[in-house]
């Protein structure tokens, strides 16, 4: 028995089978006579009801859209709006002809190539008692018109909504972004309960990111409709819940400044409170005016965006990167003294070159000679180059991107806008995994300088500045501070904790740093020298001059044209104040600057001005300098006078 | 040379008449139920010729895939039936990976059409539990069993989390009857079922949000006035307001007015009951009763066992389709995207399910011979 067992038996199992398949039709049998009995039940039993109710079946729920939470600066300044229009609306099933009605009505109100293609697109995708909105924003005279013309035109109508306003037009585009109509591909995307009636959508800035705070939630009421279909009365209505009102920590006061400051050149600036990770302002220069695009923008309008060689479309403060050049000295200086590498008295000589030992290739500092020995502090107030070459030689990559890495290079700073770059942190891992090449000590001492491997954004830049200035403790960015349920009723604040503990184990080390970023300042050799003339606190800042293009010859270039520079060049400042209990950290970048401290200082020098200004021009609890000698106040070294901050200022290296 | 053509036409043409390679009573069925599902079309649409002739045009290429598949023998379907799961479910792993569609992830662009992967282990599933028990003792042994429970609940958790809880049941269905109709034994499966209704609680955890309103919303269909509590609502008067006789064809008010959502596809049936009664709803059941038990039919005379268990399998999968759309329509299920087979308007369905009945053809052409 055992034996036949182990052998299939076909002929047993199709026995087997023939039972198994009998009970399955029984099984299937019962299934669909409940099925049936179901249909009995509906069709025969509570017949009547059903055929009263399909008589009686007038009411037909319709969407109520709700309004979209407005936007506010931090002071309440209204930043995003949304007015009434008017637009026009066709009930598919009221046409008997759409295209000769559409022929028609475009004599009397004209309609663009575009807005028959969002039209036919919606058109297909609606049932067709919907009303379908056909051109939005009529201007009165088309509603005149049309209204002379109405009779002509059964089942069109001339509907009221609301429609997004950026009063502040271009300011704040690259933050707040902007609202589009809502097209056949995001139908495929969006809950087609929540965005019943919804036309318009965020699609780029804040207005993208908060869009599930901003947009609410529906409401319905119940019309009733006669046997036609045509509406006769709404019998109960269910208002939407509008989308919760943003309160930005931008200041709109700075973020004039800001933008004034660039006069129009390409560039980025980037203000935050490292105490929180608030941003104060956030600029990207050249901008454009988001509303534009609310309406479906023009071919031409768009032609010339795009067209544009300085692409005011592109958001620099959040996707653009950039070498940091010398802006970066002070926190490599902060890891040597961390780590134990270095004293705040240890000294390197400057001689105008430096080498790898057993190397023949130089890398040169700026300042033809050198400047002879200096410290740490002396090192970033002149921006020494050989100083962190060799620095950055004796921590090696590895040790050198780890702790870079702490200040948020090389990854998204988490800030609450989408589409943010990483930039690059020079290490031996990014290396293998884009290129598959080795690293090379040669590359390990330029990443001492910020050239090199090394790619920030300015909100990357001003975020790790901040962290610093914020005694190592480090923040997300933020650009929402609260929100509101609607106007008037409590503001509900967002919590944005620290990323983490302190990154500094020695608090002395710190105060090293803060004093050779004072020194660029106060310096008589400072690279930033004159920058706080007038300024009634301390400011603690670095330039950094970035090469945009690797040099092709090591002999040096005399020529001293700003224009030309300018055009080689990617000037950085960053800056903090006050110096001792830091309040604000300012990063500036001019795409195309000759030089970091006379380029990009200013910038940063017109944002904190503001920032002053916002806070009336004294901020509590902080001790103001003697107005005399304002600028002077710190300076120790001495130093030729009267050298000009622009010959001085570095970074440009090989 | 055209003489030469013809000649060959002609003696196809009497191979074909004197031994026909498909099943001529389940081939009439279908071409029944085809019928009814353009007719009933015309009128769900409001006589949209164009959605009809696309429709006839997909039973058209069903079709012509029904035939080149009963050619095909279960012998080489069998052989190619791993790689046919394995390229299925890798299928599925992608769609996962960078997919797109309306909320749910289910399609693969290829660029000329949206393809979706989950259609085709509505068929590959039932052959993979078919081959992994041909060669094997029956009735199956607990590790055959957990092997098979494997092999079903990978692909069924990849479509459950796109999520497509409709097609997740009717591929998971179609494994199961296969081992069903293995002979797994009655004790087991009263283990396993109450296993399972063990686990409902925590199903219900797992489920989306969405998925648990549908549920919810079938008890009170009124706290849902702009989604599915309005299909359900509307469905069920439409069906009921049919009553024994029906209102005729063309005559649907709930559909012609609108208050019908998806009358075209997934509530079609409601359509259906409306215009043509109980009376054409009991009909309209007796022919998918038939085509259901001649499949079983088929399956009984199958030559092997992994022929038996495809045939069985494609064939008791048919009724979950039928059973889950009426019920749903009846307001008895909740709202899951179930087409009802053949009639909804709709591509992927109609073809894929015409090529289950084409290996169900092929099967009946290799069936054993009676000595």
């Amino acid at each position: 028995m055992k034996i036949r067992r182990s052998i299939k038996d076909n002929r047993g199992e199709g026995e087997l089978f023939r039972r198994r398949a009998l009970t399955g039709f029984v099984l299937i049998l019962l299934g669909l006579s409940m099925l049936i009995g179901r249909f009995v039940f509906l069709q025969v039993m509570r017949h009547d009801e059903f055929v009263t109710r399909a008589q009686n079946n007038r009411v037909k729920p319709r969407a109520l859209p709700p309004a979209r939470g407005l936007i506010y600066d931090r002071n309440g300044v209204l930043l995003a709006d949304n007015v009434p229009a008017f637009r026009l609306e066709v009930v598919p099933e009221q046409v008997k002809d759409m295209s000769a009605m559409l022929a028609r009505l475009g004599k009397v109100v004209p309609l663009g190539r575009d807005d028959l293609d969002a039209f036919r697109k919606l058109l297909a995708q609606s049932q067709r008692f919907e009303s379908v909105p056909l051109k939005m924003h009529l201007t009165e005279d088309e509603i005149d018109r049309f209204e002379v013309n109405r009779w002509r035109f059964p089942g069109v109508d001339v509907v009221p909504y609301l429609i997004r306003r950026y009063p502040f037009g271009k300011l704040f585009a690259h933050v707040i972004g902007y609202v589009g109509r809502i097209d056949a591909d995001d139908l495929q995307q969006l809950d087609p309960v929540r965005y019943k009636g919804t036309s318009h959508i965020g699609r780029s800035g804040l207005e993208r990111s908060y869009e599930d705070v901003l947009h609410g939630t529906p409401g319905y009421e119940l019309i009733e409709v006669n046997a036609d279909g045509r509406t006769q009365r709404v019998l109960e209505t269910h208002p939407p819940t509008p989308g919760r009102n943003l309160y930005l920590s931008i200041d709109v006061r700075l973020q004039k400044a800001a933008e004034a400051a660039f006069e129009g050149r390409p560039g980025a600036a980037v203000a935050i409170d490292p105490r929180n990770g608030q941003v104060l302002a956030m600029v990207s220069v050249p901008s454009f005016d988001p509303n534009l695009f609310v309406n479906g923008i023009s071919q031409t309008d768009y032609s010339a965006l795009t067209g544009d060689p300085d692409k005011p479309l592109y958001n620099r403060a959040l996707r653009g990167v950039y070498p940091p050049g010398s802006t970066v000295k002070p926190l490599i200086g902060l890891g040597g003294l961390e780590m134990g590498l270095r004293t705040p008295q240890d000294t390197v000589l400057s001689t105008g070159v430096f080498y790898i030992p057993g190397q023949s290739r130089g890398y040169r500092d700026d300042v033809r000679g050198g400047v002879g020995r200096v410290d740490l502090v002396q090192a970033i107030e002149q921006s020494v180059n050989t100083y962190f070459y060799k620095l950055a030689l004796d921590m090696g990559i590895d040790r050198f991107s780890a702790w870079m890495g702490k200040f948020g290079f090389g990854r998204p700073t988490g800030i609450d806008l989408m589409g943010e770059s990483s930039g690059v942190l020079p290490s031996r891992e990014w290396k293998t995994a884009r290129l598959r090449q080795p690293w090379y000590p040669g590359e390990t001492v330029i990443a001492g300088i910020g050239q090199g491997y090394w790619a920030v954004t300015p909100i990357q830049l001003v975020h790790a500045i901040a962290t610093f200035a914020g005694h190592g403790v480090a923040y997300a960015p933020r650009l929402v501070m609260a929100t509101q349920a609607g106007m008037g009723a409590p503001l509900k604040l967002l919590s944005n904790p620290p990323s983490g503990p302190s990154l500094i184990r020695n608090p002395a080390d710190w105060d090293v740093i803060n004093e050779g970023m004072q020194m660029v300042i106060y310096g008589a050799k400072g690279t930033g020298y004159g920058l706080a003339k007038g300024f009634p606190y301390t400011i603690a800042g670095k330039s950094g001059t970035a090469e945009r293009f690797s040099r092709t010859t090591s002999a040096y270039n005399n020529d001293k044209n700003t224009a030309y520079l300018a055009s080689r060049h990617r000037a950085w400042f960053v800056a903090y104040a006050p110096a001792d209990h830091p309040q604000v950290a300012v990063a500036a970048l001019l795409e195309s600057g000759a030089w970091g401290a006379s380029d990009a200082g200013p910038i940063v020098r017109k944002i904190l001005d503001a920032w002053l200004a916002a806070h009336g021009g004294t901020i509590p609890g902080e001790e103001r300098l003697p107005s005399s000698s304002a600028s002077t106040a710190l300076a120790a070294t001495a130093g030729e006078p009267g050298k000009s901050p622009a010959s001085a200022s570095t970074g440009a290296t090989p | 040379m055209i003489a030469a053509l013809y000649m060959r036409w002609r003696r196809f043409l009497r191979r074909v008449m004197t031994r026909p390679r498909i099943d001529m009573p389940l081939a009439i069925g279908l071409l029944v139920l085809a019928l009814v599902g353009l007719v009933t079309l015309y009128s769900a649409g409001n006589g949209n010729l164009a959605l009809v002739g696309g429709q006839a045009a997909r039973f058209v290429l069903g079709g012509a895939l029904l035939l080149l598949l009963s050619r095909i023998p279960p012998s080489v379907l069998r052989s190619w039936t791993p790689w046919l799961y394995a390229g299925s479910t890798a299928l599925l792993v992608l769609v996962a990976v960078l997919g797109e569609g309306r909320g749910a992830d289910r399609w693969l662009n290829l660029g000329v059409m949206r393809f979706q992967p989950s259609e085709l282990l509505k068929l590959t599933m039932p052959m993979m539990v078919a081959w992994y028990l041909h060669p094997r003792q029956l009735p199956p042994s607990w590790k055959d069993m957990a092997v098979v429970a494997a092999l079903i609940a990978a692909p069924v958790g990849l479509i459950a989390k796109q999520p497509d809880l409709g097609t997740a049941v009717l591929v998971a269905a179609a494994g199961v009857f296969a081992l069903f109709l293995a002979g797994m034994a009655w004790w087991r499966i009263a283990v396993l079922a109450g296993a399972v209704a063990g686990m409902i609680p925590m199903a219900w955890h797992m489920l989306h949000q969405y998925q648990r309103d549908r549920i919810l919303t079938l008890l009170n269909p009124e706290s849902d006035p702009l989604g599915n509590g309005w299909h359900i609502i509307q469905s069920q008067i439409a069906v009921g307001s049919g009553g024994i006789f029906g209102k005729g064809w063309l005559h649907s008010t709930q559909s012609r007015l609108d208050f019908l959502p998806e009358h075209t596809t997934d509530f079609i049936f409601a359509v259906f009951s409306e215009e043509f009664g109980l009376v054409g709803v009991t009909a309209l059941i007796v022919l998918y009763a038939f085509i259901i038990g001649r499949c079983l039919w088929i399956a009984m005379e199958a030559r092997d066992t992994y022929s038996r268990l495809l045939a069985g399998a494609i064939g008791m999968g048919f009724f979950v389709y039928v059973f889950v759309n009426g019920g749903m329509v009846a307001g008895m299920l909740p709202v899951v995207g179930v087409p009802l087979p053949l009639i909804s308007y709709g591509g992927t369905s109609a073809v894929s399910l015409l090529v289950g009945f084409g290996v169900l053809m092929s099967i009946h052409a290799h069936r054993k011979m009676h000595h």
